[in-house]
């Protein structure tokens, strides 16, 4: 078979598989995101009140709302409840706070079979790392645009 | 052609390879499946009472690897050779678990079609006159394998739906040249070109595996001019429902039909609805167990007179997907007959 032959084939199959693999639910996973992140953004919010009510700064609120947030999820994470919490919420879960938290507690308690160093230690990031990595990276990026913004104007 | 060459794919053993005993260890989530009633032993929890997941595999392969050599009226002695896989790098699991055992050692890694690898090399060796009696199996395990393939598991994301669920256990095997009547025997085994269709989707392993399946599987019915009427049951290994469907348009597309003989372990092995599996079952034990659980008994009760059992692998490993490579897939295959009953059970 040459090589032309052999891509068609493959286009050919690539279409049979389109056609035999359900799709994902995505309007009903976009729902369920919604609401469910909806509800941990209205969380923070109903915290960030309480704080500032208490007389907190708005850093220190900030701060607060952040490590409860983070706490949640990391005990929910330990206790097994969050993988089912996110397997309904799916990006509802992901993308606030709470999906870095757990992204960083779940490698943690699943490679500490492997001891403190290689295996907590270094695979407690493997899936934030790169979240942190080319979070810092941008923020240089921003901040040597902003800098030439402001020489100009 | 060498005697016993059918073809590229097929050969025909001289005497039937005897299946003297199977023996089937399975995970909570299986024991709670369709074939729940049928295996021998299940497990309570899936750390099966060790501290790592990877220690709970070792043991669920040397439990059940002792078992089927018991329930086969031997001892480790009078097996010459022990083949067997998994799914861990460097195929761990069955290195630890059969360390203690005591029986020359081969190791094989055909990913999910590791049963049918061993299976049929070990019926090889007994019929080129190498050995008498042979243990084989093969393993997997949920948490093991997530592990090592894809994300922890505390990790809440969401699966789609042609993903498969990787299952939790071992079947075994003892494969005898000194069989009888009463025991299934292997007649033809049939090895695959590893075929790959440039899938890249590690979540869709039925469609990266089912052009190999329809692939040897249409070698097969050329080289030995047969048709799927032959067999009463067609297995393939786990494939899913995906994968199932795929492989049924491929071969209507040669022009074989699959009716309702056909199935897939992937399929048999959960209840997708009340499981929540997606696709179906996957790993070195669906088939291992859909087999030793489930077809075996079949075919030791006479209810299965031929059958052609087909696990199924996907030959990828994490670095290679990360690297953007393909899935390449491949089959292995073993013809099943039975003599037993004449029909009355």
């Amino acid at each position: 078979m040459n090589q032309s032959e052999k891509i068609k084939k493959q286009m050919e199959y690539s279409h049979m598989v389109q056609k035999a693999s359900p799709d994902s639910p995505i309007i009903m996973d976009c729902v369920k995101a919604f609401v469910s992140g909806g509800i941990i953004c209205s969380i923070g919010q109903m915290l960030r009140n309480y704080f500032t009510g208490q007389g907190l700064s708005q850093d220190d609120t900030g701060l607060a709302v952040s490590l409860i947030l983070i706490a949640a999820s990391v005990l929910l994470t330990g206790l097994g409840l969050f993988g089912k919490i996110g397997k309904f919420c799916g990006a509802g879960t992901i993308v606030p706070i709470t999906g870095f938290a757990n992204s960083v507690a779940s490698p943690a308690i699943e490679f500490k079979k492997e001891g403190w160093v290689f295996g907590l230690g270094a695979k407690m990031f493997q899936v934030a790392g790169p979240v942190i990595v080319y979070g810092t990276v941008t923020s240089i990026f921003v901040g040597i645009i902003y800098y030439l913004a402001k020489l100009v104007m | 052609m060498i005697r016993k060459r059918l073809g590229r794919h097929t050969v025909k053993l001289d005497n039937p390879v005897y299946i003297a005993s199977a023996a089937s260890t399975a995970g909570k989530k299986e024991s709670e499946g369709p074939l729940g009633e049928f295996f021998d032993i299940t497990l309570g929890d899936d750390k099966f009472g060790e501290s790592t997941w990877e220690k709970a595999e070792s043991r669920i392969v040397a439990e059940n690897m002792q078992l089927a050599i018991k329930k086969a009226s031997m001892t480790a002695s009078d097996i010459d050779y022990c083949i067997t896989g998994d799914l861990l790098n460097q195929i761990t699991a069955s290195v630890f678990g059969i360390k203690e055992i005591n029986i020359p050692f081969v190791g094989v890694y055909g990913a999910c079609s590791t049963m049918g690898e061993a299976m049929g090399l070990g019926a090889m060796l007994i019929d080129g006159g190498f050995a008498e009696n042979v243990l084989v199996g093969a393993s997997s395990h949920f948490c093991a394998a997530e592990k090592q393939f894809r994300a922890p598991l505390g990790m809440g994301s969401q699966r789609p739906p042609t993903s498969t669920w990787t299952t939790t256990g071992d079947g075994a095997v003892v494969l005898t040249k000194n069989g009888n009547d009463g025991m299934p025997f292997i007649t033809e085994v049939l090895t695959g070109d590893i075929v790959d269709m440039n899938i890249k989707d590690p979540n869709n392993m039925g469609a990266a595996m089912a052009p190999a399946a329809a692939e040897l599987m249409t070698a097969y019915f050329k080289e030995t001019k047969r048709e799927p009427e032959y067999f009463d049951v067609i297995a393939t290994g786990d494939l899913g429902y995906t994968g199932k469907t795929l492989v049924t348009e491929l071969l209507a597309s040669e022009g074989w039909a699959l009716d309702s003989r056909y199935t897939d372990c992937g399929i048999e092995i959960f209840d997708k609805d009340s499981q929540d599996t997606h696709s179906g079952g996957s790993g070195c034990a669906c088939s291992a167990l859909v087999f030793t659980a489930k077809f075996y008994k079949l075919l030791a009760e006479g209810k299965i007179k031929k059958m052609l059992f087909m696990p199924t692998g996907a030959l990828m490993s994490p670095t290679s997907s990360q690297q953007g490579e393909s899935i390449p897939g491949i089959a292995h295959g073993v013809v099943i007959e039975s003599r037993c009953c004449n029909g009355h059970i």
